[in-house]
């Protein structure tokens, strides 16, 4: 368990003066990861938001050795980076004991970059994947991806005047992780800093692939005030929209259980991306959708060993 | 035919793939990331077996696609480590977005290539257009002849590669290189890892003393110095090219250069041609020297750099000259060797040089011949006569209409 008083004190890794939104979740991802490590660690990143507004050169907002070089290849890149120093080390070129952190959107992670992670995870490199899923790819403008939610306005998926956004259901990327039999899987959300630091340093600690799956509020993507980021991260909680729960060799185990489980409705009418769905004449989709969280919900719960 | 003149060298018979394993095993490089593609996987297959058997310290990375190949090679070379990787064809094409960004963050990795044609249709036999289409990607280009050239060009690509801080690769033709047994001098390994010395990188990422980013985002300040940097850097490849080669030579005895002349110092007809070829065409240049015709042959064995300047100054006295391309470009346009080396010479020559007629052959592995080089050394005596070239592209063996 993590101590705010203990990682306020911690050096600074991922630095201010980086170009992200204001009110960007991924900037306090990238923030919370680093001041968990213990260990000296090396970041890798897909191309994305947290990469093109972190690195314009000559700055960097990295304190440590940040490598990027592709959209869809972080874990591959990482993959590498992990073997060289496998390599350096049995050979005795290198002595110190350091960690390593893949970063990719959900577009980088869920869909051109699932391949190299499931190769990466496949073949057990000691990393720590962490995945800032905003739900769209929002660096190229908001289009839709694997992780967003049905009924979700992107602009590859807009709501018009006979579809209402996107009409698939997102993927299960953290399960598919699961399927890969991975020692430490987890869900996290932006809003719950104690949560999020933990599952980091759990996963550096263990000895093989980990993968976190954080969602990340994206106030230019979901539209909605700066100011509320971590609010709308909880709220998505709170409605179990998106549960935060850990896998540590298998075994399931749910990490906050709202006390009073919130409609879906109140998350989603505080963003412009669901704002047709409050419509009336939507209620049947918005429904749908509540059925399809209320199912998911108890399978999870059940996998936790609980009851609602 | 070996020519033995380094006294401590074994004579071995091995495939092209055996010797480029061999080389790699010497060079016994910290990572190699590879996945398989005829005919280049026996590269790789037999590295593993030396990894299996600890024979190497390297670590191997079987990945699942040759994009995460070239993607593990590049966070690897990143990371401070020495890095290979062998591919061919489709596996070379899936790393073509990963072979820019090799060379645009100047890392050194060298790769083995076992040049095979592009689909479609699939084909698994030899030509070149696999790493003639990645010929602006920042790497540097070696071709071999045969399976001794592919040996030493191998040893020698990573002290370039090191030195320049460019991503090489060296090659050899698909199976008629790469499976055919051939005789060959292997140097033993305490003379190749003194050769080759240690990997120093000045940067990387495992210095965690020293953090740095590495693939940072340049935009309309910066990109355009980066980029002009790195053709830079290619501009000065070729002295250090040179140099490797010349200590190759005084080591261990066999001489190379950029292209290799071959009785091109009276030649008034001459062929330009890249790879194996080039011995069937020597027996042809042979023959027609033999009955007096002043033929010659200039084979490239450094196709990036591109030798443009060297190329035009010895193509300079010819009278015809056929340039031969195991590829096409599909541009309605003649091929790439043959397009490189025209401006070449109309660059240093103005319209001064010899008169110049581009030949495609062997796509797909399709067999050249002694008589094909025959009909394009005849061609070259008409055109020396005074014909006139009427097509500038002319297809060798191949069934038209």
């Amino acid at each position: 368990m993590a101590n705010i008083k203990e990682l306020s004190k911690k050096e600074e890794l991922f630095t201010g003066g980086h170009r992200l939104c204001s009110g960007c979740g991924a900037g306090t991802i990238a923030r919370q990861a680093l001041l968990a490590a213990d260990k000296p660690v090396v970041v890798v990143s897909a191309t994305g938001c947290l990469e093109v507004s972190s690195t314009i050169f000559p700055y960097s907002a990295w304190n440590v050795p940040f490598f990027h070089s592709a959209f869809e290849n972080s874990a591959a890149n990482c993959s590498g980076v992990e073997t060289a120093y496998r390599s350096l080390k049995k050979q005795g070129k290198l002595s110190d004991d350091i960690r390593f952190i893949a970063f990719g959107g959900d577009g980088g992670t869920y869909d051109i970059g699932l391949q190299s992670l499931s190769g990466a995870m496949e073949r057990r490199h000691r990393m720590l994947y962490i995945c800032y899923n905003n739900e769209a790819y929002m660096n190229t403008g908001i289009q839709r991806s694997g992780a967003t939610p049905k009924g979700a306005h992107t602009t590859t998926a807009p709501a018009g005047k006979v579809k209402q956004g996107k009409e698939q259901l997102r993927k299960d990327l953290t399960a598919i992780m699961v399927a890969h039999d991975l020692p430490f899987v987890a869900q996290s959300a932006v809003g719950y800093w104690n949560d999020f630091t933990t599952k980091v340093q759990k996963a550096l600690e263990t000895d093989g692939p980990t993968f976190i799956n954080i969602l990340q509020p994206c106030r230019l993507g979901w539209g909605y005030k700066p100011e509320d980021t971590m609010m709308l991260g909880r709220l998505a909680v709170e409605t179990c929209f998106w549960p935060v729960y850990e896998v540590v060799n298998g075994e399931y185990k749910l990490n906050i259980k709202p006390k009073e489980k919130k409609p879906v409705a109140e998350f989603f009418k505080l963003q412009t991306r669901f704002k047709h769905l409050m419509k009336p004449e939507n209620k049947v989709l918005l429904d749908e959708i509540q059925a399809e969280i209320d199912k998911r919900w108890e399978k999870l719960l059940k996998l936790c060993g609980q009851t609602a | 035919m070996i020519q033995t003149t380094y006294s401590k060298g074994k004579i071995a018979a091995k495939t092209g793939n055996e010797v480029m394993a061999e080389a790699m095993r010497q060079i016994a490089p910290d990572v190699v990331a590879a996945y398989p593609i005829t005919p280049a996987t026996e590269i790789v297959q037999i590295f593993s077996q030396f990894v299996a058997d600890g024979i190497v310290p390297t670590e191997y990375v079987a990945v699942e696609s040759e994009h995460s190949a070239m993607s593990a090679c590049i966070g690897a070379c990143a990371a401070g480590a020495r890095t290979m990787t062998g591919t061919s064809s489709q596996g070379f094409a899936l790393m073509w977005e990963m072979l820019y960004i090799a060379a645009g963050l100047r890392l050194p990795i060298v790769m083995a290539v076992v040049n095979r044609a592009l689909s479609a249709p699939i084909n698994i036999h030899g030509d070149q257009s696999d790493t003639m289409g990645a010929r602006d990607a920042g790497w540097i280009q070696i071709y071999s002849e045969n399976s001794q050239e592919a040996y030493d060009n191998m040893i020698q690509a990573i002290r370039i590669a090191e030195k320049m801080k460019l991503p090489t690769l060296v090659t050899t033709d698909g199976f008629i290189i790469s499976h055919a047994m051939e005789v060959v001098e292997i140097i033993p390994d305490e003379d190749v890892k003194k050769f080759v010395g240690e990997f120093k990188p000045e940067r990387y990422l495992l210095d965690i003393k020293k953090p740095y980013t590495l693939g940072a985002i340049d935009l309309q300040d910066y990109y355009f110095e980066h980029r002009y940097q790195l053709a830079d850097a290619m501009n000065k490849a070729a002295p250090v090219i040179l140099d490797v080669a010349k200590d190759f030579a005084a080591t261990f005895g066999r001489k190379y250069d950029l292209y290799e002349k071959y009785k091109m110092d009276d030649a008034e007809v001459a062929i330009v041609v890249i790879g194996s070829a080039a011995g069937t065409a020597k027996v042809v240049v042979d023959e027609l020297r033999a009955k007096g015709v002043k033929a010659g042959l200039i084979k490239i064995r450094v196709f990036r750099p591109f030798p443009h300047k060297e190329l035009a100054a010895d193509l300079a006295k010819l009278k015809a000259v056929a340039i031969l391309d195991r590829a096409d470009s599909c541009a309605g346009a003649p091929a790439p060797l043959y397009t490189d080396v025209t401006s070449a010479l109309y660059t240093h020559l103005g319209g001064n040089g010899p008169r110049a007629i581009n030949y495609v052959y062997g796509l797909g592995g399709r067999d050249i011949n002694l008589d094909h080089f025959r009909d394009v050394f005849a061609k070259l005596e008409k055109i020396k006569a005074g014909e006139k070239i009427e097509k500038p592209v002319e297809y060798i063996n191949v069934r038209i209409g």
